[in-house]
């Protein structure tokens, strides 16, 4: 463990306790107001990611064991795209390790909570552990002062996985009877919702430079090199994306204006869904 | 009923679970270079921006080579981009822009896409 950078959490040592803002009762109720919130926008983005996925040439077999295996809905959108532009599997492993390596931060800020649970139980968690589960339970852990590990279950089961898994299976069986999808427009549903998670995610100036030099290399990439190098343009996507963010760190950090950092609740509430607000005070670690 | 994308959705289960189970299984790996958290908070936009910017702006024709392209389609993009960033609302953002492809198709006012 490197001890010459900054823990990313404030969360309490183990087996200890922090000052209590709300009592559990309390928590438990805004807890669950919240899940609800997150269910309904899961239903929605997972109706249309069965859609879509569908649309791409996935069985129901294939986009079901994605949301249930991988269970991961930026990756999983991400997915469609690379699969039908088909990029070879090692690439899409690559961007996906790189898109999902966020969860490490949130991992790391939950451990310290979830010390006393029983490590089987924590194994389970950890595949469940989303941006909406970790933001709906890091500011419940933080209101009561201590862990509720029932919270937690209730932000990543209740409101996460089987409404994305249910409405998964609708979407797939409702885009499998559509007979011209184009003419629907079901095509432009795949662009217009990486685009629109793409904003989402931007809080400051080296995401946005990010963006779109990751969009413009891809572009560029896919039209003059990938021809020259016979490649796919789909590799576009690759460069773009391991290549932008270089080009984003570009902007020096005085100039960054970063508003979310990666590992904190606000930063997850970006990678949530977006149009699923979490709670007000969740802006910042403690 | 094609399952050959299982495998792949088991490749990227395990590419995914270590970075969400670390911090939990493993008490104290709660730190990480200060350069590698800057780098992976860009890869999010980068990426998705990339997927789209391609799937948008690049076909690629029977003779293989890819070609840039200029259609409806970036209207409806841009469309849903602002009501994302004004909005921050998704789902209307994607409404709105399958109404315009919707309309501007049935219309004739726009091609459909090459199959």
């Amino acid at each position: 463990m490197r001890e010459d950078v900054p823990a990313l959490t404030d969360a309490p040592a183990e087996g200890s306790s922090t000052a209590a803002t709300a009592s559990p009762e309390e928590s438990r109720r805004r807890l669950i107001v919240e899940a609800l919130g997150i269910a309904v926008s899961a239903i929605g983005f997972g109706f249309v990611y069965g859609l879509s996925a569908r649309q791409a040439g996935f069985s129901p077999l294939e986009a079901m064991a994605m949301s249930t295996i991988v269970f991961a809905g930026a990756a999983q959108f991400a997915a469609i795209g690379y699969v039908a532009a088909g990029l070879a599997w090692p690439a899409i492993a690559l961007l996906t390790l790189l898109l999902n390596a966020r969860h490490l931060l949130y991992s790391a800020a939950l451990g310290p909570w979830m010390a006393d649970v029983p490590r089987p139980r924590r194994a389970v968690m950890a595949h469940l552990l989303t941006d909406e589960a970790f933001a709906l339970a890091i500011g419940h852990f933080r209101r009561i002062g201590r862990t509720d590990e029932s919270g937690y279950w209730i932000g990543a089961i209740a409101s996460t996985f089987i409404p994305w898994n249910l409405a998964t299976l609708a979407g797939v069986y409702a885009g499998g009877s559509i007979a011209d999808p184009a003419l629907l427009g079901i095509d432009i549903i795949f662009p217009a919702a990486m685009i629109g998670l793409a904003a989402g995610l931007i809080s400051g100036r080296r995401e946005l430079v990010a963006a779109f030099a990751g969009a413009a290399i891809a572009v560029g990439w896919a039209l003059f090199a990938s021809p020259a190098l016979g490649l796919e343009p789909s590799t576009g996507v690759v460069v773009g994306g391991v290549v932008g963010p270089v080009i984003g760190l570009l902007v020096p950090a005085a100039l960054a204006a970063e508003r979310a950092p990666l590992g904190t609740p606000a930063s997850a509430e970006r990678f949530a869904m977006p149009g699923s607000r979490l709670d007000d005070d969740a802006e910042g670690l403690p | 009923m094609s399952t050959e994308l299982i495998p792949l959705a088991v490749v990227m289960f395990a590419v995914t679970y270590p970075s969400r189970a670390l911090g939990l299984l493993a008490p104290g790996l709660d730190r990480l270079p200060r350069g590698a958290i800057a780098y992976l908070q860009l890869v999010g936009p980068a990426v998705l921006a990339a997927l789209a910017a391609v799937a948008v702006m690049v076909r690629t024709p029977d003779n293989g080579l890819p070609v840039f392209a200029i259609g409806i389609e970036w209207i409806a993009v841009l469309a849903c981009l602002g009501i994302v960033l004004w909005r921050r609302n998704l789902l209307l953002g994607l409404v709105v822009a399958v109404a315009i492809v919707v309309v501007a198709r049935g219309t004739g006012l726009a091609a459909l896409p090459p199959s």
